[in-house]
């Protein structure tokens, strides 16, 4: 039964040091506030997956929470590339990450595995690549049936999975819709799950085509604008400007850090890492 | 790209000069067919799709890898997931079923590639430059391309041409294009035919339909073949029969200008 707590609680309740997490969101409903927690508690030693690492997981790794990533594509969607990211992977800064990849299809596929109780998944894929060389969780298989040249992949069962929705009703379970990536399957492939929402509902809406059942997630937060600068369809539109500011805020270390002390470190919640967003962005405009 | 006096796709002079990102776009395009499904990646393929939807392609399916089914934004989006997309789309589904019962089942016609190197033989790399393990360039990796350009039933891709993008061999094989020529796709069975068009902003490549190497067809109009083949990193041969791409008609243009002017 999932539990309705604080995020800061379900954080420390349920992310540990050593950790593999999967925080998901397919460029929506992306759990940033979650991510910025795990990094004002100070996480270590994480193995982040997600398919599409971007800023919060160049966040995430640039405040040095993580020494590996298994993904399928890291950049800033639309405009160019995690410069936190390259630096990890680059020169070892803050610390060395090591790094597993796949293709979305074959990270799809690991998820579906994993939340089916498999140990491997097949697919059509990687044959000819470098990528198959590169990733142990990767090897051909022979049809049983017609002998065709397929992929196995190894299922994904993370520790725990992270996800933002919209919704949680009176009995906890938690309703998202509008584009639904693969967080069914990373809330099912792991052990435990911390869902933040937008609101408490008493039923949740007509429109969930997702419905999570308060059985299978540990933690329900509600965190209003949880995914900013991500958004939450029906609630919050994608701040654009966000990820395309990004790119200058995360170009230098040093730039980078102050930026994480006084967004995330020396705040005490998202609500608070909001409010200095639009004071600065007020400022900016009276500028 | 200088401004030439040429003729465009309608036979008429051309509007007004044209770049050389804008010309891409517009040769990108033409290659969609009306009624065709698309799977687009973000970016200049997902604004080339958009400008064949204004044109010759009203009817052009568009699949975006968040699953995004038939979607017909009013701008083109920043991100592969935005808002607008789902909410224009006939159906959205889930990403497994985006890449099993969509791309995987053979239900796409074309795919739309972008790369930052691509080789002899249309292989394409998106993950680094230089030695993997002690990489020069960090790239963002794999994304929904190695599917696509296996299972697609062919494959446009469009990027820049350099001699440090167009390279005897990849540094990283992310997807496969034609493999080592000859027949070392089909003899590795994979479902669809590959890149059929390299389109960039000097002029459009195809395999050659024998050693499958890709050969210069057609220059943008301006542009000096030699310059071409001095801007690839093998020696490139260049067809008999070279075209002259036509430049973007009136109507093109127009579309392009208004797809511009909502983006912003």
């Amino acid at each position: 039964m999932s539990e309705l707590v604080a995020l800061r609680d379900a954080v420390a309740s349920h992310i540990h040091d050593g950790d593999t997490v999967a925080l998901e969101g397919f460029t929506h409903l992306i759990p940033f506030a979650a991510g910025h927690e795990i990094i004002r508690q100070g996480r270590r030693d994480l193995t982040l997956v997600r398919m599409t690492p971007d800023v919060i997981y160049d966040q995430l790794i640039g405040a040095g929470v993580a020494t590996a990533m298994v993904f399928s594509w890291g950049g800033n969607p639309g405009v160019g590339s995690l410069h936190r990211f390259r630096d990890a992977v680059e020169h070892g800064w803050p610390i060395p990450l090591g790094i597993e990849e796949h293709s979305h299809a074959g990270m799809a596929a690991r998820y579906v595995a994993g939340a089916s109780g498999l140990p491997f998944a097949t697919l059509r894929g990687y044959r000819g690549t470098d990528l198959s060389a590169r990733a142990s969780s990767v090897a051909p298989i022979t049809c049983p049936f017609t002998g065709e040249q397929l992929t196995a992949v190894a299922a994904l069962r993370p520790d725990v999975a992270v996800i933002h929705a919209q919704q949680v009703d009176a009995e906890g379970n938690v309703g998202l819709w509008g584009i639904q990536g693969v967080q069914k399957e990373a809330v099912l492939a792991s052990r435990r799950s911390i869902v933040t929402v937008e609101e408490r509902v008493r039923t949740l809406d007509s429109r969930a085509s997702v419905v999570l059942p308060s059985w299978v997630v540990s933690a329900v937060c509600v965190v209003p604008r949880g995914s900013h600068p991500s958004y939450s369809h029906s609630y919050s539109d994608r701040d654009n400007a966000f990820y395309q500011a990004w790119d200058q805020l995360s170009r230098d270390r040093d730039v980078f850090n102050d930026w994480i002390r006084r967004h995330v470190l020396e705040t005490d919640t998202f609500e608070e890492h909001l409010a200095l967003l639009d004071a600065d962005a007020a400022k900016d405009g009276a500028a | 790209m200088s401004e030439l006096l040429s003729t465009t796709a309608d036979g008429a002079p051309a509007a007004r000069s044209v770049t050389a990102d804008e010309m891409m776009t517009v040769v990108a395009a033409r290659e969609l067919v009306d009624g065709e499904a698309c799977f687009v990646g973000i970016g200049l393929p997902s604004l080339a799709a958009n400008l064949a939807r204004l044109t010759h392609a009203p009817a052009l399916v568009l699949l975006y890898e968040s699953g995004t089914i038939g979607a017909r934004p009013s701008r083109p989006p920043l991100s592969i997931g935005d808002g607008e997309l789902a909410e224009t789309a006939t159906a959205v589904v889930s990403v497994p079923e985006i890449f099993s019962y969509w791309l995987q089942a053979g239900r796409i016609d074309v795919g739309f590639l972008g790369a930052a190197q691509i080789d002899r033989f249309a292989n394409i790399n998106t993950t680094v430059i230089g030695d993997y393990d002690a990489p020069t360039v960090r790239l963002p990796g794999a994304g929904g391309a190695p599917e696509i350009a296996s299972s697609a039933r062919r494959v446009v891709v469009v990027l820049r041409q350099t001699r440090r993008s167009f390279v005897d061999r990849v540094d990283f094989v992310t997807s496969v294009g034609h493999l080592d020529g000859l027949d070392s796709r089909e003899r590795l069975g994979l479902p669809g035919a590959g890149p059929t068009v390299v389109i960039t902003d000097l002029g459009v490549l195809k395999p050659d339909p024998a050693t499958r190497e890709l050969v210069l067809t057609s220059v943008h109009s301006g542009v000096d073949p030699v310059d071409v083949v001095s801007s690839t990193g093998w020696p490139l041969r260049v067809c008999d029969d070279l075209a002259t791409t036509a430049l973007p008609s009136a109507l093109e243009l127009a579309a392009l200008d208004h797809l511009r002017a909502v983006t912003r």
